[in-house]
């Protein structure tokens, strides 16, 4: 009986020497698996649209995004459908010196497998895309994807 | 000895630092895949290029208006019965196929479909024409889109499973799996491919103004 009765002199503190290694294992993990973004927005962020028949961009080196949607600051870049090419908004001519660009910094080895990734907002009007995609055909970018989401991610 | 009075370093707050730098990548971490629908544009052609001309039956034509609304083969339609509709119409099989490399492909002989002679020839042939207008929303035209490419890989699916017996997703995924080596798995999933053809063209928008 007096096993069960016996007072407890205050809980032992919880030993908290493995705490740094725990938090530099998350760390470590966290350090690897980020990627910081390259560009900053100048348009708002896109609301991509749904799609369940998508296919994963593989190889990001290979890949080139153009952003399409409203400005961010639209008294002074007015308002409807604007198009960024790396970190400033551009017109629909500057795709075809985006893409050479874009070609410049891979081997030529891997040209032909460089995909296009339109990122655009749900909002825009179709016009625009399909400017942007005979100007993609005038430099022999053929390899498009329009982003958008699975459902349910 | 002098060594004895060295003090120890006071770790106590190396939690603080690191946790410090954790919440710093957590909250700057992105960990989403780009995943989109991908689209092969067509070459652009030559200067005085004639279009073929195409069988007015192998052609599937759907319209976007700037309202959002749908014309399938002058007929309105919900985006709920695109699917079935595009189906109906890739899987007809109602003649012979395409030459290839000068021999005809014959009949469609995996071809669950109605036969009618007023829908598509083949499977190779039948080409669907998505045309939009240019205040179309974007994310409409995408929806059509998707509609579109989940009616091939449902009659993709159907085939592998029958042939293969096990779904052209699966497939897919296994010659992906064996680092794009296995030549079996590659000459299934051409096969498949190569019965039924994605053939989605966008003609030039229409703009009202």
């Amino acid at each position: 009986m007096s096993k069960f009765g016996r007072k407890k002199k205050g809980m032992p503190a919880v030993n908290t020497a493995s705490l740094p290694d725990i938090v530099f294992m998350l760390l470590f993990f966290f350090m690897v698996t980020t990627t910081m973004r390259e560009t900053s927005l100048k348009i708002q962020n896109p609301k991509l649209p749904n799609a369940t028949e998508v296919k994963k961009l593989e190889h990001k080196s290979l890949v080139s995004t153009i952003y399409v949607g409203k400005a961010v600051d639209i008294e002074k870049e007015g308002t409807g459908d604007k198009i960024q090419l790396n970190d400033k908004i551009a017109n629909v001519d500057d795709i075809a010196a985006f893409i050479y660009n874009e070609r410049d910094q891979v081997s030529e080895k891997e040209v032909p497998y460089m995909t296009t990734s339109i990122k655009a907002d749900v909002e825009c009007n179709v016009g625009t895309i399909t400017d942007i995609k005979l100007k993609l055909r005038d430099v022999n970018a053929l390899k498009l994807s329009l982003s958008a989401r699975k459902p349910g991610n | 000895m002098s060594r004895k009075e060295l003090p120890e370093i006071n770790a106590g707050s190396m939690a603080d630092i690191a946790f410090l730098l954790l919440i710093f990548f957590l909250v700057t971490t992105t960990m989403d895949v780009d995943s989109g629908i991908s689209k092969k544009l067509s070459e652009k052609p030559p200067e005085g290029y004639v279009p073929p001309v195409i069988k007015k039956r192998n052609i599937f034509e759907i319209n976007i208006n700037r309202n959002n609304e749908l014309l399938v083969e002058e007929e309105p339609m919900k985006i709920e019965d695109l699917k079935e509709a595009t189906i109906k119409f890739i899987d007809n099989g109602g003649g012979l196929g395409k030459l290839i490399d000068g021999v005809s492909t014959g009949e469609c002989d995996y071809c669950e479909g109605a036969r009618s002679t007023a829908s598509s020839d083949h499977p190779n042939k039948a080409i669907i024409s998505v045309q939009s207008d240019r205040g179309t929303k974007y994310g409409m035209y995408v929806e059509v889109q998707n509609e579109l490419l989940k009616a091939y890989s449902e009659l993709r699916n159907r085939l592998s499973l029958k042939k293969y017996n096990m779904t052209y997703t699966e497939l897919e995924q296994a010659y992906k799996d064996s680092n794009r080596s296995d030549e079996e798995l590659k000459e299934k999933v051409s096969d498949i491919k190569t019965s039924y053809p994605q053939i989605i063209s966008d003609a030039e928008p229409t703009s009202a103004n």
